[in-house]
């Protein structure tokens, strides 16, 4: 690895506690600041400072309850409502499952799901997910952090990216018998993206296996990504030396960037990425760049138009 | 119990029942929690997607009575489009609340008018709504009679652009499974088709009775 990195970042350093109390302290001050100093109807509607100011709801990132994350879900292999990867995931078989970690790589391997629990013991991660859809959601994942895996098996100098893919197979996911996306569905990363410590493969949610309607066995977790950048069932992880092509970013590249970083002030063209609604609250909440990741990874970007690559 | 009869006190009652079955199912889920993880986002759909099923069938009232040969049918059309109107409000007022209320900034205009001048979806689901304003406004036999029959009618064919604006709005929407736009979209292309193709047929042969007969003596009634 060219540039080092903390070696974790332990979900307490995420969500601890007395830090977003803190926040909450302090957006409760400015809250009040504004309120005073701000007539009603004075407030521009492109004044982008009063908005990142509100009063935190008081659910400012509780965890999400297991009902929401496991019945709302975009999954379109298994239906493209909401709820239909719920209904419908019961035909995805998680068990016997291998990944396949080829490409780029000096020692390609096919990892069995058991051997790769047994080899990499998940830890807890409690991410805030954030869809492209302008909602979002506080979820306590089970998983190790990808680079484990990449470094295991030796990616190569020529390696630029990782390209993953979702199981293909129409009797298992039976939305895969219609077209509305190419399938499989692929998705990609940077090299130095997935070998980023905040970068998950996760296994579980809330302490228990990952429901299929979750992405069951496996799945990527990205968290300053928008979720469709989380591919979830996945088979084979390639590494490679061009850009892969994923799946939305091929669909609709207008819509969906590569890069797919969360970003305010870049709006889907049919919707604003300003805001977001927190599965549970009514009330919106203001979107942060790189969903509040930015101390860990602005870095990543730094001298990227990220307007241009969106 | 005459044909009128039944159309009043049976047809009409039961109509107007079923066409408040989708706010009742609606009302009663938001009571109890029933709107699944994303209350706001379901009341926006639900509403949304009966409205313009009530338009589709606003519209397909008067090729059924024509092909059926049963004029009565013609007396539940306002009140199918009056229920497509005020699902239509409320996805408005959905809409609007989201985009100012909800947002935690108060009833700001100037974001709702940003964003509907901004995405082509919502322009065109607005100007979808602007269409059917004056339709329902002017639905009532007081307006028929003020603007007279022929002009009435002019305006009320408005309502084939409302048609296609929602099934466009519904299209442009979606993120990658058009089934469903398409499906209103194929509905739409026949109804429409439908006027298109019996309009020509009644002009080759003006001696013809029946054509006109379903929509000529509902007039006749309603007078």
């Amino acid at each position: 690895m060219l540039i080092r990195r903390p070696d974790d970042i332990p979900s307490s350093e995420i969500t601890d506690e007395s830090l977003y109390w803190d926040r909450r302290r302090f957006l409760g001050t400015g809250a009040a600041l504004l309120a005073g100093a701000a007539v009603p109807g004075l407030l521009s509607a492109c004044d982008a400072s009063a908005k990142e100011v509100r009063p935190a709801g008081p659910r400012e990132d509780e965890l999400t309850p297991y009902d929401d994350v496991t019945s709302y879900n975009n999954f379109y292999e298994f239906g493209t409502g909401k709820e239909d990867p719920a209904k419908h995931a019961h035909t995805l078989r998680p068990r016997p499952w291998t990944v396949e970690v080829d490409g780029e790589v000096q020692r390609r391997q096919t990892f069995d799901i058991e051997d790769l629990r047994q080899r990499f013991p998940p830890e807890e991660r409690v991410y805030r997910l954030r869809c492209v859809e302008a909602w979002s959601m506080v979820i306590p994942w089970l998983g190790f952090p990808l680079k484990d895996l990449l470094a295991a098996v030796e990616p190569t100098s020529n390696a630029e990216y990782v390209e993953f893919t979702t199981l293909y197979d129409t009797e298992q996911m039976p939305g895969q018998k219609r077209d509305v996306l190419p399938w499989p569905y692929v998705e990609g990363l940077r090299l130095d993206e997935a070998m980023h410590p905040l970068t998950l493969l996760a296994v579980g949610l809330y302490g228990k296996e990952l429901p299929n309607q979750n992405g069951a066995p496996i799945r990527l977790v990205v968290p300053w990504k928008y979720g469709f950048k989380s591919i979830k069932s996945i088979v084979r992880i390639r590494l490679t030396r061009e850009q892969p092509r994923a799946t939305w970013n091929v669909v609709a590249p207008r819509e969906y960037g590569f890069f797919a970083n969360v970003n305010p002030a870049v709006d889907h063209p049919r919707w604003s990425q300003k805001r977001e609604r927190r599965i549970g609250d009514l009330f919106k909440r203001a979107t942060l760049p790189f969903n509040g990741y930015g101390d860990q990874v602005a870095q990543l970007y730094t001298g990227m138009d990220l307007a241009r690559h969106y | 119990m005459t044909r009128l009869q039944f159309v009043r006190w049976v047809l009409k009652p039961t109509v107007f029942v079923a066409a408040l079955v989708p706010l009742g199912l609606l009302v009663r889920d938001t009571m109890t929690g029933g709107l699944g993880a994303n209350p706001v986002e379901e009341i926006t759909h639900r509403t949304g997607l009966t409205a313009i099923t009530l338009l589709m069938l606003t519209l397909a009232v008067t090729p059924a009575s024509q092909l059926l040969g049963a004029g009565w049918l013609m007396r539940l059309r306002r009140m199918l489009g009056l229920f497509a109107f005020t699902y239509a409000v409320l996805h408005f007022l959905t809409y609007v609340a989201d985009q100012t209320w909800l947002t935690g900034e108060g009833l700001s205009l100037a974001v709702v008018v940003e964003d509907v001048a901004e995405r082509p979806y919502v322009t065109v689901g607005f100007a979808t709504f602007l269409l059917l304003a004056p339709l329902a406004v002017t639905s009532t036999r007081g307006w028929v009679k003020r603007l007279g029959g022929k002009r009435w009618q002019r305006l009320h064919r408005l309502v084939y652009l409302a048609g296609a604006g929602a099934v466009l709005h519904f299209l442009w929407l979606v993120k990658a499974d058009t089934r469903r736009p398409a499906l209103y979209g194929l509905a739409l292309v026949l109804l429409l088709g439908y006027r298109l193709v019996h309009r020509r047929v009644r002009r080759r042969q003006p001696a013809r009775r029946d054509p006109s007969s379903a929509e000529s003596r509902e007039s006749a009634l309603s007078r």
